[in-house]
């Protein structure tokens, strides 16, 4: 079953659209990774998952209900983090957990273990005006999680936690999606999703430039992969010896090339028999950067079908 | 336990925490007392009950101040949440817009209620108990009690559609303010004009009809016409032999200030797109 299913969803606010015609389903437990800048439509494709405002044309589904018009039980499968979230400053963070645990139904013994898992337990006493940013976003991430919820909507999930919480939130996601949580993110540092996204949406002006996973993106872009070899003292040598592949640039020192992925394999035989003259040799593949830059700002827009 | 009472706990508590509570409470008991002790210095050798004049002059605090406490504590209850950005997570939890309103209400109509009780009922204790009352005084000091909280809560109500319809909270603040002005000290007066400028032309029988539209007015009528020996010294005998609206129908028209602008709210709400 889909837990999400998207078809030609349009919102308009006036002439302007902030959402334009976007389709897409997702199964259930899948980890979809939503990229864009500013104004790209992320938050406002969440807020119609989240039956926060309605969609002017088109149809959007979670967990096979409209979420507009759904039954309260729906919002209790839910779990929203939004973007620079906010809470009552007056509240200590314990206090907040268990009024937002109630309103959720939920066991409130499950608040400390909660707060212990996003490493809030020795601050659960404090104001949550005492707390740094990092610490609020911990505090919207145990509030998303009350209640082991089968959808998560994550809104730029990972801005002010450090590189330790970052990998425990990553942690987290996975042990969630073995239980068949379907996750959904938004993010714009792209290189901690590399590793742990398969699907990727690329939003631009309202509309899905790109979907799919990063193998099959990196395919759509068809961007070159960079090679850049250290020669030391013998650059020019080995710039002429480079035959007909393509140079970037040379200086005394290194030379860099650029291939199109699918010669990467003839290139690299190639180079491995240049002998003693490169010292080494690093290998760039297109990141979700070059990805995100190339569907989300370039000139020629590729449409890559669901 | 139902939402609504989440909501409304959490206000209460948050009432406690900001000490608005205490505060108003202190206001209250405060001018109460004040006033108890200086309306009780010249009645003394009339033979009348100390606690009818209290009463008497408790309900004229209360059309100045409880409005004022009610509109200051409700006017950025629902624009507030939203600038601070906590309403958006809010109403992703599973509740109804209408939990979430009629719980707001409710909180700041409890916190009105404590204060008022609390703050009063010293105040009418103390005159009641030490200088004499009858069971007429006391009725009419229980009508006062509870005119005030529903008087609180009509612009308790209000405050929160307000708190709907502007952007900003300081908007919601300055129109806050407004209303104040408009229904406390403005309201009487442009009456008054019509019903001077407007002699021979406009019915006068109608005036006492316009008086409904306001519900510090409708407060005013209930306490000051409702029991006999309250009506003797408010000045209002001779009005109130002309208005002849029963105690129930006045606390109906106070209910449905609460109601009204709470309906109001209601509907504005649920069209509202965060």
């Amino acid at each position: 079953m889909n837990a999400i299913a998207i078809d030609r969803l349009t919102k308009r606010y006036g002439t302007q659209a902030a959402l334009d015609e976007v389709n897409f389903a997702l199964p259930e437990g899948a980890l979809l990774a939503l990229l864009g800048h500013n104004g790209a439509g992320k938050t406002t494709l969440m807020k119609l998952m989240l039956g926060l405002i309605r969609p002017s044309q088109g149809r959007v589904e979670v967990l096979g209900c409209d979420p507009a018009g759904a039954a309260l039980a729906f919002r209790r499968q839910l779990g929203f983090l939004p973007e620079n979230v906010a809470f009552h400053d007056e509240m200590t963070g314990r206090a907040t957990l268990r009024f937002l645990a109630r309103l959720k139904h939920e066991d409130l013994h499950a608040c400390d273990g909660l707060l212990e898992r996003v490493g809030l337990a020795h601050a659960a006493d404090r104001r949550v005006k005492t707390y740094s940013k990092g610490m609020r976003q911990r505090l919207g991430l145990a509030q998303a999680l009350l209640g082991n919820p089968r959808i998560l909507l994550l809104d730029e999930p990972t801005t002010g936690l450090d590189p330790v919480l970052r990998q425990e939130f990553f942690a987290i996601l996975s042990e969630l999606r073995q239980g068949g949580t379907t996750v959904v993110l938004s993010s714009h540092i792209l290189t901690e999703l590399e590793a742990r996204t398969e699907l990727v949406a690329i939003m631009r002006q309202g509309r899905l430039a790109a979907w799919g996973s990063l193998p099959e993106l990196r395919k759509a872009a068809s961007l070159p992969i960079r090679i850049r070899l250290s020669t030391p003292g013998a650059a020019r040598g080995v710039a002429e010896r480079l035959g007909g592949l393509d140079i970037a640039h040379v200086n005394d020192n290194s030379v860099e090339l650029v291939c199109p992925l699918e010669d990467k394999m003839t290139v690299l035989r190639h180079l491995a028999g240049l002998g003693g003259a490169v010292t080494d040799m690093d290998l760039h593949l297109p990141s979700l950067d070059d990805l995100y830059v190339h569907f989300g700002h370039g000139a020629d827009r590729k449409e890559v079908s669901p | 336990m139902s939402p609504i009472l989440v909501i409304a706990g959490k206000e209460i508590a948050d009432g406690l925490r900001n000490r608005w509570i205490v505060g108003a409470t202190l206001v209250l008991a405060l001018l109460a007392c004040a006033l108890a002790l200086l309306g009780s210095a010249p009645t003394g050798s009339l033979g009348v009950k100390p606690l009818a004049v209290t009463v008497v002059s408790l309900a004229s605090l209360t059309i100045f101040l409880v409005p004022l406490i009610a509109l200051l504590l409700s006017y950025d209850s629902i624009v507030g949440e939203v600038e601070r950005g906590t309403m958006l997570l809010l109403l992703t939890y599973p509740i109804t817009r209408a939990d979430l309103l009629i719980g707001k209400v409710l909180g700041h109509c409890c916190i009105l209620a404590i204060a008022t009780v609390v703050g009063y009922g010293g105040a009418g204790l103390a005159v009641g108990l030490g200088q004499g009352s009858d069971p007429q005084s006391w009725a009419a000091f229980g009508l006062l009690l509870v005119t005030s909280v529903m008087l609180g809560g009509a612009f308790v109500a209000l405050a929160t559609l307000v708190s709907l319809l502007v952007r900003e909270r300081g908007t919601a603040a300055g129109v806050a303010v407004a209303l104040w002005l408009a229904f406390v000290v403005l309201f009487d007066l442009a009456v008054l004009g019509l019903l001077v400028a407007g002699q021979g032309v406009i019915d006068p029988r109608l005036f006492p009809w316009l008086l409904l539209a306001n519900p510090a007015d409708v407060f005013r009528l209930a306490n000051l016409t409702g029991f006999d020996n309250v009506r003797m010294f408010s000045g209002m005998a001779g009005l109130a032999a002309d208005i002849r609206f029963g105690p129930g129908l006045l606390l109906g028209v106070l209910g449905a200030w609460v109601i009204g602008p709470l309906a109001a709210a209601l509907l504005v709400f649920r069209r509202r797109e965060l």
